[in-house]
């Protein structure tokens, strides 16, 4: 995450930001601005639901929800319990620590905590979405849906599509985009549960290594400050030590510890 | 749990464990968000802590794995993640490249030695 002022809109500010990684070089398939097909809200809609098809997240998005389909069946979960907690909580990371804690015998409380602490990363996310599409006209309440759609994926593709979509169809737009992305991801699970119910061992074990796959690399290609790449590495190298201990928490214990020593790095080098 | 929803008790852990807990800080966002710097010292330290978290989460999955996955042998897996990020660096950081090479390495692995 880089420090995007919070009501930047031109694309410049985002290249600026974004210049050594390819996303921008992807062309934003969208009319121009003045064009008579943003007048209508329901064809701004149709225009964001169709975009997900130009977004390379689109990939990784309905691998990992494959994975997570396959993770929930092979840990006991119901696909309609899966599907909406798609719906509902709409954050990889989170639904994978859910169902894993869950699946192993931890308590409700240790899986919320550790869920809550994960999710802490939506809030700067959804502050910085909203002042892209707020008009003066705008109320709360129209944005909530835009907020609930708001993880990393359509936080990046917010500000990649917004500079080119007219400031007053944006919500619907951003709508279109969620529901978009939420019926890969419905699909992903499905096939991924069914997969993971009907294939051989071997291949059923291949669908399940999907989500730490994806989750490493889209993490790792993510973490451009020296605390982020500190953090994922010494995660997983103390898990499996403080998985030892076998208390239950090991998971917050880890992540705290190697967070912390991350940042305490980050600190140092900072201060030399 | 084989019903389409399962009982109601699996629908409120749902809601306590993952709902709440996570859609708490996107109403925030919505709520408090107007002036919040990004590159603040206490958000770098909850990125980090976040980031490490889900790194537990990946080595768990390798460490205790679930379901069918505990029937490839540790080393393979390991090997499998190893692989996989020697391609995703050798690619110039492709998540696809990555994820297609720990897959192929888990695949031929599994029929090697299975």
């Amino acid at each position: 995450m880089t420090g995007l002022p919070g009501g930047a809109l031109d694309a410049d500010c985002f290249q600026e930001a974004y210049a050594h990684s390819s996303i921008d070089t992807i062309p934003v398939p969208l009319p121009p601005l003045d064009s008579p097909k943003w007048n209508s809200s329901l064809r701004a809609f149709a225009l964001g639901f169709k975009s997900v098809s130009a977004t390379i997240f689109s990939a990784v998005l309905f691998a990992t929800y494959i994975g997570i389909g396959a993770l929930a069946h092979d840990s006991h979960f119901s696909l309609g319990w899966t599907l909406l907690s798609t719906i509902l909580v709409w954050a990889g990371p989170a639904q994978i620590i859910v169902i894993t804690t869950l699946g192993s015998g931890a308590t409700i409380l240790q899986s919320a905590i550790a869920v809550t602490v994960s999710a802490i990363r939506l809030f700067p996310m959804v502050a910085s979405v909203i002042p892209l599409m707020r008009t003066p006209e705008t109320k709360r309440r129209q944005l909530i849906l835009v907020a609930h759609f708001t993880a990393v994926t359509l936080w990046i593709e917010c500000h990649r599509f917004l500079p080119h979509v007219p400031r007053d169809r944006r919500i619907a737009f951003v709508h279109g985009l969620g529901c978009g992305l939420l019926c890969i991801t419905l699909w992903a699970n499905m096939i991924g549960y069914f997969l993971a119910a009907n294939l051989s061992q071997t291949l059923g074990a291949a669908i399940l290594l999907l989500t730490p796959l994806a989750f490493l690399f889209s993490t790792a290609r993510n973490s451009k400050e020296l605390s982020d790449v500190a953090a994922l590495v010494l995660g997983l190298l103390l898990y499996p030590l403080f998985s030892l201990m076998d208390s239950g928490l090991d998971i917050l214990i880890s992540g705290v510890v190697a967070g912390t020593i991350a940042y305490g790095a980050h600190r140092v080098r900072a201060r030399a | 749990m084989s019903d389409f929803l399962g009982d109601w008790h699996a629908l409120v852990v749902l809601l306590v464990a993952g709902v709440i807990p996570n859609q708490i800080w996107r109403m925030l966002g919505l709520w408090l968000g107007g002036g919040l710097d990004e590159g603040s010292e206490l958000l770098i330290w909850v990125r980090a802590v976040a980031t490490a978290i889900l790194a537990g989460v990946i080595a768990q999955i390798l460490v205790h794995p679930p379901g069918a996955l505990a029937s490839v042998p540790a080393f393979l897996r390991y090997g499998a993640l190893a692989a996989g990020f020697v391609a995703f660096m050798l690619t110039r950081r492709s998540i696809f490249a990555g994820v297609i090479a720990g897959e192929i390495v888990l695949l031929a692995g599994t029929w090697w030695f299975g």
